[in-house]
C-alpha cells in the first residue's frame, strides 16, 4: 500500500468517524419520544393526533402519507372490527347451549352456542393490533421530530429515496428483522398470550364450544390435594410427574453425556483399531429418523414383541418382559432407549471437542508423571466443560420437554385407571394428553405455563453465568 | 484456561510422582495392561457395535421380508423380496405414500430455504449492528425457546383454521410451512456464534472502502459464512423432514400426511399387520436424504473451513 493510499484511508476513516459522530447527535439518544412530545414545535405535536402531519408539512410527502394512511386504515377497522372485538372478551360465551327458540320478532330460530376461541383469538389479536399501532404511532412521532430537527439544523428533511437507502445502512437492523419478528410475534408470542388465556377460562371436555372466564379456579384444581376426578388432576399426581420429569431429564442428559464421553474416549484411546469404522457404526443410527427408530424399538419391545419372542424361544424367560406394563420397568426403559438414541451425537460432540484439546497439556502432565485418572479429572473434565455447558443446559431443557421419546415409545404406559397422567408421562405428553386426548385445554394451559416458569428461571440464571453469555465479544 | 488447568495439574501431578515405578518392572507391567486395555476396549466396542446397529439391520431386512406382519418367531426374516418397495410406491389405494413424500419434500425444501434467511439475517443483525432494543429481542429469543411448543402448536392450529388454512391439502402444506419457518428467526444463536468469530475490522475495513452495511452483509459476511451457511440449510431441511408432533397437530386427515405420520399410520393396530414391512421399507426410503445430507456436510466442512479468515 502506497503512502497517498495510506492517507486517503486514514482521511476516510476520521470522514466516517465524523459522520458517525454528527449522526449519533441527531439520530441517537436525543430523538426520543419524550423529546418529541416536549421539545416538539406545534406542527410535532399535532403529529401525535394526525400522524404523518409533520412528514408532509416537511415536504417528506411520501412518507407522511404512508402514516397517515395507516392510522386512517387502523381507526376504520378498529371502529368495524377491532372494538366489538374487545368487547366481546368481557363474557367469551354469552350464548352458552344452542338450540331453537322465538326471537322477539316472533319467528322461530336457531341459535348457535357463541365460538369463544374464536371470540378469545380475535380479543387478543386486537390486543396485539393495537401495541403494534401505538408501535407505529411512537415512530412516527419521532419522525416528525426529526425532520423537524433536520430542518432546521440542515434546512432540509431526508428525501424518501435517503430514507430508503438508510433502510439499507444505519437501519439496516429493522429490515432484516422484520420479516423474522412478525413470524415470531404471530406464531409465537401470539399462541403463548392465547395459551396463557386459556389457563382462567373453562375450556374443557365440558364446554367445548362456549366457555367463559373462570379466575384462577384451574390452577385451585391443579393444586388441591383431592384434585378433580373427572379430569384426573390434583396435587398429588402433579408432584410425581414433575418428580419424574426432573428425574428423568437429569438421568436422559447426564447419563448420556458421562457415557457417550466414556465410548468417544475408548474409541479415541491410542491402542483402538479401526476408529473411523466404530464412528461410522455408532453414526449410521443418526441417519434414521428419530421417530422411526422409536416406533421401531416400540414394536420391539412389546409384549408379543419380537425380543420377547427370541427370548422366549430361546428358553431364557417364560412370560414377557414387562418393558411397558411395570412402572419401574417402563422408566428404566425409556432412559435406556434414550441412551441409544442420544449417545450418537454425543460421541460425535465430543470427539470434535477431545481433538482440540492442546496436546501440550497431557505432553507436560506425562512428563510430570500424571496417571490416567489424573489426566482425565484434570485436563480432559475441566475443557470438556467449558465447552460443552451451554450445550449441557440447552440440552437439559430439551429434556425436560422431549415428548417425542416419551410418546411414541410408552406414550406414558403404565397409566391407572382414573388418572390423566401415566407412569412415564412427562409434563409435557400430560398436557398433550388433556388437551389434544381430552380437550381439556384449560387445564393443559395450567401445566404448560408451570413448566414454563420452571424452565424459564432455571435456565436464565444458568445463561447468564455462562463464559459465552458474559464474554458475548471476547473473541474480538 | 490453558494456564488455569496446567496449574491445577502441576499441584496435583507433585503428590503422586513419588510413588511413580520405575525401570523395567514398570514397561513390563505398562505392557501387559495396554494389550488388556486393548482387549477389553475392542471387546466393549464390538458389544456397543451390535446393540446399535442390530435395530437398523433388522429395519434393513425386514423391508424385504416377505411375511408382513412384524410379530415373527425367528428374529430375521427366512423369504426375502423386493415386492415391498414396489408395493409401498404403486400401491396408493390405502396409503398414498409417494405423494406424502413428494409433500414433505416440498416443505422441507421450502422451510430450509427461508430458514436459511431467517437465520442469516437476524444472526447478521445480532452480531454485527448495535441497537436499542438488541439484548432485550436476544433474550426473548432465549426466553421463547424453552416454551413447550407443542401447547403452541394448538393455539397456531386454531390461527391458521381463522385464516382458513387447515381445510384442503395444498392449505395445509402452506400451514406447515410457515408453521415450521415463521418462529425460525429465534434458532439464531448458533449463527450469530460463529459470526462473533469474523474480525469486526474486516467490517470496518469494507465501509471506510464506501460499503453501506446492506453490502457488508452481502459481501464479506455471508461468503466467509458459507460453511455454517451448509449447517444451516441441512438444520431446515432436516427439522420438518423429521418433524412429527407439529404434522400431527395440524394435518388431521389422512390426504393432508407427511411421511412421518403415513408411517406412524401404518403402525397402529388395524394396518400393522399388512403394513409393516412396507413400513420399514418406507423408513429405509425417508433415512436415504438424510444419509446423503450428512455426508455432503462432512465434505463440505473439510474442504471450506480452512483457511477463510485472515484477519
Amino acid at each position: 500500500m502506497t503512502q497517498t493510499a495510506v492517507a486517503e484511508r486514514g482521511d476516510r476513516r476520521a470522514a466516517l468517524r465524523t459522520e458517525q459522530l454528527s449522526l449519533g447527535s441527531v439520530d441517537g439518544s436525543g430523538l426520543t419520544l419524550g423529546h418529541a412530545l416536549a421539545r416538539g414545535d406545534a406542527l410535532t405535536r399535532m403529529s401525535a393526533l394526525a400522524m404523518g402531519l409533520g412528514n408532509i408539512a416537511r415536504r417528506q410527502y411520501a412518507k407522511g402519507a404512508i402514516f397517515l394512511a395507516a392510522e386512517i386504515a387502523f381507526i376504520a377497522l378498529l371502529v368495524a372490527r377491532g372494538i366489538p372485538s374487545l368487547a366481546a372478551l368481557r363474557v367469551l360465551g354469552p350464548v352458552t347451549e344452542g338450540g331453537q327458540k322465538w326471537d322477539a320478532n316472533g319467528n322461530f330460530i336457531n341459535v348457535n352456542p357463541t365460538n369463544s376461541v374464536g371470540v378469545l383469538l380475535y380479543g387478543v389479536a386486537w390486543i396485539f393490533i393495537i401495541a403494534a399501532f401505538l408501535l407505529v404511532w411512537a415512530a412516527a412521532v419521532r419522525s416528525a421530530y426529526t425532520a423537524q430537527v433536520l430542518t432546521q439544523t440542515k434546512g432540509r428533511a431526508p428525501s424518501i429515496g435517503q430514507d430508503v437507502r438508510e433502510l439499507f445502512d444505519s437501519r439496516l437492523h429493522g429490515t432484516l428483522l422484520s420479516l423474522p419478528t412478525l413470524g415470531i410475534v404471530v406464531f409465537t408470542i401470539l399462541p403463548l398470550a392465547f395459551m396463557i388465556s386459556m389457563a382462567f377460562t373453562s375450556f374443557d371436555i365440558n364446554h367445548p364450544v362456549a366457555f367463559n372466564w373462570v379466575g384462577l379456579h384451574n390452577f385451585g384444581l391443579v393444586f388441591s390435594r383431592t384434585g378433580s376426578t373427572s379430569i384426573g388432576v390434583g396435587l398429588g399426581l402433579f408432584t410425581r410427574v414433575l418428580a419424574w420429569t426432573v428425574v428423568w431429564a437429569i438421568f436422559a442428559t447426564f447419563l448420556n453425556f458421562f457415557l457417550g464421553q466414556f465410548m468417544a474416549m475408548v474409541i479415541l484411546r491410542r491402542g483402538t483399531r479401526l476408529k473411523n469404522m466404530w464412528r461410522a457404526f455408532f453414526s449410521m443410527s443418526i441417519a434414521v429418523p428419530q421417530f422411526v427408530s422409536l416406533l421401531v424399538i416400540s414394536q420391539m419391545l412389546q409384549d408379543q414383541g419380537i425380543v420377547n419372542q427370541m427370548l422366549k424361544s430361546w428358553g431364557l424367560i417364560d412370560s414377557s418382559l414387562p418393558f411397558f406394563t411395570n412402572a419401574w420397568w417402563a422408566r428404566a426403559t425409556v432412559i435406556v432407549v434414550n441412551l441409544w438414541v442420544g449417545i450418537p451425537f454425543t460421541i460425535m460432540q465430543i470427539t470434535g471437542v477431545l481433538q482440540n484439546v492442546p496436546g501440550e497439556l497431557y505432553e507436560a502432565a506425562r512428563i510430570d508423571g500424571a496417571n490416567w485418572w489424573q489426566m482425565y479429572a484434570r485436563i480432559t473434565m475441566p475443557y470438556i466443560f467449558f465447552v460443552l455447558t451451554p450445550y449441557l443446559i440447552v440440552t437439559f431443557t430439551a429434556n425436560i420437554n422431549n415428548f417425542n421419546v416419551i410418546y411414541l415409545l410408552s406414550n406414558g404406559a403404565p397409566q391407572r385407571v382414573g388418572e390423566s397422567a401415566g407412569q412415564t408421562d412427562l409434563l409435557i405428553t400430560w398436557l398433550y394428553k388433556l388437551t389434544v386426548d381430552k380437550g381439556n385445554y384449560n387445564v393443559g394451559a395450567v401445566i404448560a405455563i408451570l413448566t414454563f416458569v420452571v424452565l424459564g428461571v432455571v435456565a436464565l440464571i444458568t445463561y447468564r453465568n455462562t463464559g459465552s453469555y458474559k464474554n458475548e465479544e471476547g473473541f474480538r | 484456561m490453558t494456564a488455569r488447568s496446567s496449574t491445577v495439574l502441576r499441584s496435583g501431578a507433585t503428590s503422586t510422582s513419588a510413588i511413580r515405578p520405575s525401570g523395567p518392572a514398570r514397561s513390563a507391567g505398562m505392557r501387559r495392561r495396554q494389550l488388556v486395555g486393548d482387549v477389553v476396549s475392542h471387546v466393549f466396542l464390538g458389544l456397543m457395535a451390535v446393540i446399535w446397529l442390530v435395530p437398523i439391520v433388522w429395519v434393513l431386512l425386514e423391508s424385504f421380508n416377505k411375511n408382513t406382519a412384524p410379530y415373527t418367531t425367528t428374529f430375521f426374516p427366512t423369504q426375502y423380496t423386493f415386492g415391498n418397495y414396489v408395493k409401498l410406491m404403486t400401491d396408493r389405494s390405502v396409503m398414498n405414500f409417494p405423494v406424502m413424500f413428494g409433500r414433505t419434500l416440498v416443505i422441507a425444501s421450502a422451510v430450509c430455504v427461508i430458514n436459511l434467511f431467517f437465520v442469516l439475517s437476524v444472526g447478521f443483525v445480532m452480531s454485527r449492528l448495535r441497537f436499542r432494543m438488541r439484548r432485550a429481542f436476544m433474550n426473548t429469543a432465549l426466553i421463547l425457546g424453552m416454551f413447550p411448543g407443542i401447547m403452541a402448536v394448538l393455539v397456531i392450529y386454531f390461527i391458521l383454521k381463522a385464516l382458513g388454512l387447515t381445510e384442503s391439502s395444498t392449505a395445509t402444506t402452506v400451514a406447515l410451512i410457515i408453521v415450521y419457518s415463521a418462529g425460525s428467526g429465534a434458532g439464531f444463536y448458533v449463527m450469530k456464534g460463529f459470526m462473533d468469530t469474523i474480525p469486526i475490522s474486516m467490517d470496518e475495513a469494507a465501509m471506510l472502502d464506501g460499503c453501506t452495511r446492506w453490502n457488508v452483509f452481502g459481501r464479506i459476511i455471508l461468503p466467509i459464512t458459507k460453511p455454517m451457511m451448509v449447517y444451516q440449510a441441512i438444520v431446515g431441511f432436516l427439522t420438518p423432514w423429521l418433524d412429527f408432533v407439529m404434522a400431527r397437530a395440524i394435518a388431521r386427515t389422512q390426504d393432508k400426511y407427511t411421511v412421518s405420520l403415513g408411517l406412524w399410520q401404518m403402525l397402529q393396530k388395524e394396518y400393522i399387520a399388512q403394513w409393516f414391512a412396507r413400513f420399514a421399507a418406507g423408513a429405509v426410503l425417508v433415512s436415504i436424504p438424510i444419509a446423503v445430507l450428512f455426508i455432503v456436510m462432512q465434505r463440505f466442512y473439510q474442504s471450506s473451513m480452512t483457511g477463510s479468515v485472515k484477519g
